[in-house]
């Protein structure tokens, strides 16, 4: 009978769609960002799972910082993006040219999230910070240390998914190696999904999932090691793609 | 102590307090520039005043209201630069009032005049100032995070325009009140060289505003004082405080 042999197959769909829906932590969908009468994203559609490491790569005014503000509600757009239901979102900016204006030391900075002192030397630890350090003026961290700063503020009431936009300039190498390498220790102990930018496609292989490159359109998207050609590099970076190239091919 | 130090003293030393609170939160590069026009644009507000006998204050206000709607205004319209539209803005209100202020009473607008202040006056300013300090208290933590990134401040859940609104509001307030002691010309001073100061020598936030507050509230205390023995006018005198201190904080800064 029809019916019969149909049956289960209607259920796992159904299974599979309610698992679908749970995992699901952010839908995008023919996005479309227009700032100063400038197109800066154009039609632009991916999915992010829970559990995900999307990088988002691209050259430099390719719209990637644009894309995570506009994911934060900061920036007006066409499209849709729908994020999970209640889903907590933890920012780590590029940089905060106007902090040092004002003395800070590491509590003060933490205090403006409404941090309290033990929870703020929690999460430091957590960022490999050692007690002592919350009393330090911000204006006196390396470039690598504040940036940790940011992600430890970021963290503050454990939110489920981090969005991190990498510095271009002014983080030295070794510093850069301590972020990532925090950044998936910080990925396993807390299940977090994360959405970043970055410039460097060895972060890209080791580390993510998924890579969505944007040039202001969606040049590629799926598992790196997929959709990372000689072809799409070039195609998404131009002249700059035989510097990758020789390191990774 | 004479009945009229004994009213301009509690004034000075809470308008003093007051703007030296405000200021540390306006010493973030972008509000810098801020402080200094507003004050020259309470000339015009100031001269009407001085001309139909009222108190400057009173004038002062809506001109500083007006001239903050202005530039808004015109941020939207043109895109220039906050601080272009500003000198437009400031420099018509300092030319408006030079057509038509007799020049007798040109210094108490420019250098203000705190020495005649009255009994009702000092009573005004005191509660103005100390309601001033409780709202900047209760927002100050939010404006601090709005002035390093706006986006972490809306991504907070912070509604900018709001605060923003609120802390013109306070800025037009202090402005109104500096004028009456040191006068549209040096009212940015009253705000600006406190904070500027504090900063010299804190390491924590709460070092910085309430060193700015306490560091107004001294000279302003001191320049009064100072000026009743030397009869010299005293707005120049909290200014000059102002700026000694200054000094002395960069010997110890850290």
């Amino acid at each position: 009978m029809p019916c019969w042999s149909y049956k289960p197959g209607v259920i796992n769909i159904n299974i599979q769609e309610k698992n679908k829906e749970k995992d699901f932590i952010l839908k995008v969908k023919n996005l479309n960002v227009r700032l100063d009468n400038q197109n800066i994203i154009e039609n632009l559609s991916f999915q992010v799972k829970r559990g995900d490491v999307v990088t988002i790569l691209g050259p430099n005014g390719a719209g990637k910082t644009v894309l995570l503000r506009t994911l934060l509600g900061l920036l007006p757009h066409e499209g849709e993006i729908e994020w999970n239901s209640n889903i907590k979102i933890g920012y780590v900016p590029q940089r905060l040219p106007f902090i040092k204006d004002i003395p800070l030391s590491v509590n003060d900075f933490f205090k403006l999230k409404k941090s309290s002192e033990k929870e703020t030397n929690k999460i430091l630890n957590s960022v490999g910070f050692r007690e002592n350090f919350i009393k330090k003026k911000i204006g006196d961290l390396s470039s690598g240390q504040f940036q940790r700063i940011l992600i430890a503020w970021a963290l503050i009431r454990n939110p489920e998914v981090l969005l991190f936009d990498e510095p271009t300039t002014g983080i030295d190498i070794s510093g850069e190696e301590t972020v990532y390498n925090l950044l998936a220790k910080l990925k396993q102990e807390r299940n977090l999904t994360m959405l970043l930018v970055t410039h460097d496609l060895s972060v890209v292989y080791k580390f993510s999932t998924d890579v969505i490159c944007l040039n202001k359109h969606l040049m590629c998207y799926g598992p790196p090691r997929e959709v990372l050609t000689p072809e799409s590099l070039r195609e998404l970076f131009g002249e700059e793609v035989k510097y990758y190239k020789h390191k990774h091919y | 102590m004479g009945i009229q130090l004994s009213l301009s003293l509690p004034a000075g030393i809470f308008i003093g307090g007051a703007a030296g609170y405000l200021g540390s939160l306006m010493l973030s590069k972008r509000m810098a520039l801020v402080a200094g026009p507003l004050g020259h644009l309470t000339l015009p507000g100031i001269a009407l005043a001085l001309l139909y006998d009222f108190n400057v204050s009173l004038g002062a206000f809506p001109f500083v209201i007006l001239g903050i709607v202005l530039i808004w205004l015109f941020e939207i319209r043109t895109k220039l630069p906050i601080e272009a539209l500003t000198a437009i803005v400031f420099s018509s209100g300092v030319a408006i009032t030079f057509l038509f202020l007799p020049v007798e009473q040109a210094e108490s607008a420019l250098v203000g005049d705190i020495s005649r202040v009255t009994f009702w006056e000092t009573v005004v300013s005191v509660i103005v100032a100390l309601f001033l300090f409780l709202v900047l208290k209760k927002i100050y933590l939010e404006m601090v995070l709005i002035n390093i990134s706006e986006d972490l401040a809306k991504s907070e859940g912070i509604s900018v325009k709001k605060y923003n609104l609120v802390y013109l509001v306070l800025i037009a307030t202090i402005v109104a009140l500096g004028v009456k002691m040191v006068g549209g010309l040096l009212t940015a001073a009253l705000v600006a060289i406190p904070a500027s100061a504090a900063r010299n020598i804190s390491g924590k936030l709460a070092h910085y505003a309430f060193g700015a507050m306490i560091i107004g509230a001294i000279s302003s205390s001191f320049g009064i004082l100072l000026a009743e023995i030397s009869e010299l006018p005293a707005g120049p005198l909290i200014i000059l405080i102002n700026a000694f201190i200054f000094l002395i904080s960069i010997i110890f800064k850290r």
